[in-house]
């Protein structure tokens, strides 16, 4: 297994595979759900966007294992999530790639609002005005006002959405159940390559997680939002 | 001011001696996840002998433990699953000798949804568990056990689908515990605790459909010098240590051969 100087093996393959397709769709949804409540925390004047805000940037400070305990309990047989799925004939969400996408949903939620949210805040409300006044629907106003102004924040949202969901490991551990294809992301079956002493696996694949996120981090500085120049 | 920084100094100084005056009375064990609930009552009735010891245990799959107690772990003594992890760690000079052989697990059907008791391990085809949990057979000796028996009785590809991993067999235990798995392969030991086993039922899976359970535990280089982890190794061999082992329902080496 170790002897052959590249030893990924097809679990691997799966694994990255999984990871790329989980991380790919978490950051799609997450563009999609959180572009509305980045839009109202940015504009809303309501108290309410003050525990709101807060409730976005739990997952930054609450260790992965409280939300994969919880998660854990929502989802079982009595939990309502769990009570819910089962009902519609779904089965249960623990151990299932769904499972994992909604985890990571939570997960990953502050790492693309907070990046849209303050895009959205820095256009400030002078352009929409104007656009109004010019007759634009606020549909017209957010797709040819908004969404240019807001290109590099949408860039930072999605690196930062997809490279933190790729990082994801504890809360993956708690709800995974290990399932090859299903929810044994590279995180994990890098653990299970360590724990099994197959230190050579846990190298190729650590090592390219590595460089991989480097590439990505880099990239965002690259292409990302420019940097102050003075 | 100098006066008061002296004074701050003398009593970090203070501090430091008698945290490390403790250090010396510590323990640390790491003892497969089988042991969690038994071992924690062996720890309790160690230090009523001991009461100054401070001793705090880690639970984990053997395999795993092993790996850190190689890469320098400071835990003092190993209790494993599976024999074979002490014996190695003996053999790369990360644990001293006598490999002490302190029990045989067992491996058990258990569930909370349905009744185990009546089950055989061949009824896991049967479509109403959905999700099965083991413990992960690549570095959890409970789960290899498992793997080799749903082998033996030649349902592994049957019910492979179906299976989820938990990290250890404590893991494993706690996924049917909540409910998000119908059926696990447990340790005899986990399903006999009264609290959290109670909650289920359980039936014996045959041990001659596995390899066996043989477990095993040693002193590491790291405790060997520490006159507390001698004694903690004698008291694991004495008949009050026994005594609470054969409870949870773990044969033990000289016990009559069945």
């Amino acid at each position: 297994m170790s002897d052959t100087p590249f030893p990924l093996d097809a679990s691997d393959w799966s694994a990255i595979a999984l990871t790329l397709k989980l991380a790919g769709l978490v950051t799609f949804l997450l563009l999609v759900i959180g572009t509305p409540i980045a839009w109202w925390l940015a504009r809303t004047r309501s108290w309410w966007r003050r525990p709101i805000g807060a409730i976005v940037a739990l997952p930054l400070v609450l260790p992965p294992t409280v939300l994969g305990f919880y998660l854990l309990l929502l989802m079982g047989p009595e939990g309502p999530l769990g009570v819910l799925t089962e009902s519609l004939g779904i089965g249960l969400l623990a151990f299932t790639f769904p499972g994992l996408v909604i985890a990571s949903l939570v997960y990953s939620a502050p790492f693309v609002i907070q990046p849209l949210q303050s895009a959205f805040e820095s256009i400030g409300e002078r352009p929409l005005d104007v656009a109004a006044s010019l007759g634009a629907s606020p549909f017209d106003r957010f797709v040819s006002v908004v969404l240019p102004m807001s290109r590099s924040g949408y860039v930072t949202a999605t690196i930062l959405g997809f490279a933190h969901t790729l990082g994801e490991f504890g809360v993956v551990l708690m709800i995974g159940g290990s399932i090859p294809g299903a929810t044994r992301v590279l995180s994990v079956q890098i653990y299970d390559h360590v724990q099994a002493m197959d230190y050579a696996s846990a190298h190729w694949l650590s090592a390219g997680l590595l460089v991989f996120s480097f590439v990505i981090l880099f990239g965002l500085r690259l292409f990302g939002p420019s940097e102050r120049r003075n | 001011m100098n006066c008061f920084v002296l004074r701050v100094l003398v009593l970090l100084a203070a501090l430091l001696a008698s945290t490390s005056c403790v250090a010396a009375e510590r323990l640390l064990i790491a003892a497969a996840a089988d042991l969690k609930f038994c071992m924690d009552e062996i720890v309790v009735a160690f230090r009523t002998r001991y009461p100054d010891a401070v001793v705090e245990t880690a639970y984990g799959a053997s395999g795993n433990l092993s790996t850190q107690i190689a890469q320098g772990a400071p835990y003092d003594v190993f209790f494993s699953a599976d024999i074979a992890f002490p014996a190695a760690l003996v053999t790369s000079g990360n644990a001293m000798g006598p490999i002490h052989r302190h029990a045989l697990g067992r491996i058990v059907l258990w569930s909370q949804r349905h009744d185990a008791s009546a089950l055989t391990i061949d009824d896991l085809v049967d479509a109403r568990f959905r999700r099965i949990a083991i413990a992960n057979p690549r570095h959890a000796p409970y789960g290899m056990r498992a793997a080799e028996a749903l082998r033996a009785r030649k349902i592994w590809d049957a019910v492979e689908s179906k299976l989820v991993y938990g990290e250890n067999v404590a893991q494993t235990a706690q996924f049917v515990q909540s409910g998000n798995a119908d059926i696990g392969i447990i340790a005899l030991s986990l399903a006999l605790h009264p609290e959290f086993g109670a909650k289920g039922s359980y039936a014996l899976i045959d041990d001659s459909l596995h390899t066996p359970l043989d477990q095993g535990f040693v002193v590491t280089a790291h405790g060997n010098g520490k006159p507390l982890a001698h004694a903690f190794a004698t008291f694991a061999e004495a008949p009050e240590a026994r005594a609470i082992m054969r409870r949870y329902g773990f044969a033990l080496p000289d016990d009559a051969a069945p």
